[in-house]
């Protein structure tokens, strides 16, 4: 069982408050991701349940112990560090083992959790090596096999892949997503690489300015954001935003008028808003299409395109001088300075308010 | 430097041989004529003053009796050597040497340690924990000779008078003592320099993975830090015994060797028979039993401690 629950949590720096007031249940087995920019307290939250930094106020707790005031070695946690941190002078042996023989566990079964370890992770052939003979990607499987022997009830990883290069990153995000399934364990991930948040999470949890944004499996936070921060920081590449105006509302749907001069009837609840209020809407890039400048009122003038083989993505800009993003299919062929339609896909347009909040829409997606 | 970056371009292309045959000739005689005159000067530097202690080892050369200067073969090393000071000069370079290895690095690891943790004047307490190193040792040694060891108008005297002890004179009661705190005091801030400097590239993250992984202070200080610390404690023993191996400003200025040859080492047994006893011949012979000894000296502790340096740094 590890079902950590952190209460009213807040951590102050010479007078800076970096957490302000967190609140955040994880359940057994779940793979909970925090993401979020640079500076966001989403490391510092981590350090706070490992006890490595002190909490100013609020508490931690691990299957109802309080563990707020406990030293990091007996909250049954194993974190996995962004530089390994792992020990040069000790080899991979005894870098895994460090922990059970400072714990003064007999020698017969330290060497069968490290043997054990090693098979999960195929480090065997590499048990006596130095870390300095190892590349990146078999330094990451020794510290997150120092974090396996321990048979911790949570696993902490801080942005454990952000030292790797591209492709070894992909590989190792397979393996922590499988290393996960096999050890059905409790993992706490920090990243700033919402790829990583996405495809590795059950829950992420999306942390601005010390604060909880939005907590939510991958999906719900895509479908439905519920402020524009985080539908802007969910989705590769980001979700383009357009300043509107309500023109007029009833209770199945919201009529708007872009910047441009566009009008669009959207799929919106009117409870929130009236006409004249000041909006944002919302669009991502793969939902909206290219379509010929006659067949469509909304008319953009195409600047970059970036062809990736199998998508192209095209910036474009609007007549009130605004610039979206779209994502074409591989063989798009679009000229600089072309003057081109879009099809906005109403029923994945967001609506956002002056203050940011999501308005929300009428057939809520089940995440 | 000019020397080494030639020699890696030359080894970064071996491909074009074909061409070096005529071009590179040309090339290393210009690099021969260009090195020479410093490698000429170096080599005048070091071979004639060599050459000159050898000659005058081998011959009769007193000050006091000019004009006999006649070769003696090995003789003046019999008697340097079976002089009643060599034994003893051997052993106080040896106890002068290791103690103030030990102190310097036992203490400087522990106070590095120490002020790694961040308290408030930090700065201050660095910069004074370093400045003996930079104050001159016939200074250095005659501070504490007048001003904290003297038996009358010392501090230390007057600390003893204050809890009402009888003042210690302890350039005769203590004499290789009180040179071993002298220069003690010099060498340790060295060490503190190195170790703490060392300390500043000791990753948090280390520390912080043993603070998880149950080690306490002790055991990451002993796990960790001290680990992280053994190349930098390398360089400062084979550094300091280069150096402590020629102390010489210190007993000069304090003791002169004694009482007796209570504290004379090595470099100030030489100074004594060339300049006290105008015997050139024999302290020659002394210098280069000196030289040797230094060598055996540089040899063991590179086989001892600069192997595992070079091991680490490929």
């Amino acid at each position: 069982m590890a079902d950590l629950k952190i209460r009213k949590l807040r951590k102050v720096f010479d007078g800076l408050e970096i957490i302000k007031g967190v609140d955040l249940d994880i359940n057994d087995h779940e793979f909970v991701v925090f993401v979020g920019p640079s500076g966001c307290g989403k490391s510092t939250l981590l350090r706070l349940i490992a006890g490595l930094e002190e909490v100013t106020s609020g508490t931690i707790s691990l299957d109802g112990r309080d563990i707020t005031d406990v030293t990091p070695a007996k909250r049954d946690l194993a974190m996995v560090f962004q530089t390994y941190a792992l020990y040069p002078h000790m080899s991979v042996r005894k870098n895994m083992s460090f922990a059970l023989d400072l714990a003064g566990i007999d020698k017969s079964e330290v060497e069968a959790k490290v043997q054990d370890a090693a098979r999960i992770l195929e480090l065997g052939h590499l048990l006596e090596r130095k870390p300095k003979a190892l590349s990146g990607g078999q330094r990451q499987r020794v510290a997150i096999g120092r974090a396996i022997v321990r048979n911790p009830k949570v696993f902490l990883f801080d942005e454990p892949l952000s030292n790797l290069d591209a492709a070894l990153r992909v590989q190792m995000r397979l393996e922590l997503a499988r290393l996960h399934h096999d050890l059905n364990a409790t993992m706490i991930y920090v990243t700033h690489d919402q790829v990583e948040a996405m495809t590795l999470a059950d829950k992420v949890v999306v942390l601005n300015g010390g604060r909880i944004e939005q907590v939510g499996s991958p999906m719900a936070l895509y479908h439905n954001p519920v402020n524009q921060f985080v539908a802007g920081f969910i989705g590769t590449p980001k979700m383009g935003f357009l300043d509107a105006r309500v023109i007029s509302t009833d209770p199945h749907s919201v009529t708007i008028e872009l910047a441009a001069g566009t009008r669009l009837q959207l799929p919106i609840s009117g409870a929130r808003v009236s006409a004249g209020n000041k909006v944002t809407l919302g669009i991502r890039p793969e939902h909206i299409e290219v379509v010929k400048a006659s067949e469509s009122a909304f008319q953009v003038e195409m600047d970059v395109t970036e062809h990736l083989g199998s998508d192209t993505f095209c910036y474009v800009r609007t007549s009130s001088g605004e610039t979206l993003t779209v994502r074409a299919p591989g063989d798009f062929t679009g000229e600089f300075g072309q003057r081109v339609g879009l099809a906005l896909d109403l029923n994945h347009c967001h609506l956002f308010d002056e203050s940011g909040l999501t308005i929300p829409k009428l057939n809520q997606r089940a995440a | 430097m000019n020397t080494t970056s030639l020699d890696s371009r030359t080894t970064q292309q071996p491909e074009d041989k074909a061409r070096q045959g005529g071009v590179s000739r040309y090339e290393n005689r210009l690099r021969l004529a260009t090195v020479s005159p410093s490698v000429l000067l170096l080599l005048v530097w070091m071979i004639v003053p060599l050459a000159m202690t050898i000659y005058f080892s081998t011959i009769r050369y007193n000050l006091l009796y000019p004009g006999e200067n006649d070769f003696v073969g090995l003789e003046n090393f019999y008697y340097f050597i079976t002089d009643a000071g060599f034994l003893a000069g051997a052993a106080n370079t040896l106890i002068l040497v290791g103690s103030v290895l030990l102190i310097s690095v036992v203490l400087g690891v522990l106070i590095s340690v120490l002020v790694d943790i961040d308290f408030w004047g930090r700065g201050l307490v660095r910069v004074m924990l370093i400045s003996p190193f930079f104050i001159m040792p016939t200074v250095s040694a005659l501070v504490w000779k007048n001003l904290l060891l003297h038996p009358v108008s010392g501090i230390f005297a007057a600390i003893w008078r204050f809890f009402g002890a009888t003042p210690v004179d302890w350039f005769t009661h203590y004499p290789m003592f009180s040179i071993i705190m002298i220069v003690s005091w010099q060498w340790l801030p060295f060490a503190i320099l190195i170790l703490m400097t060392a300390m500043q590239s000791l990753d948090q993250e280390q520390k912080d993975a043993a603070r998880l992984d149950g080690a306490g202070p002790l055991a990451i200080f002993w796990h960790i830090t001290l680990p992280h610390l053994s190349r930098p404690i390398a360089v400062v023993v084979m550094i300091e015994t280069i150096f402590l191996l020629s102390v010489f400003a210190e007993i000069y200025t304090t003791t002169s060797g004694g009482p007796g040859y209570e504290t004379t080492n090595l470099a100030y047994l030489i100074y004594n028979q060339a300049l006290l006893q105008f015997d050139v011949g024999m302290a020659s012979a002394g210098g280069l039993i000196a030289v040797v000894i230094a060598n055996i000296a540089a040899f063991v502790l590179i086989r001892l401690i600069g192997k595992n340096l070079t091991d680490k740094a490929s």
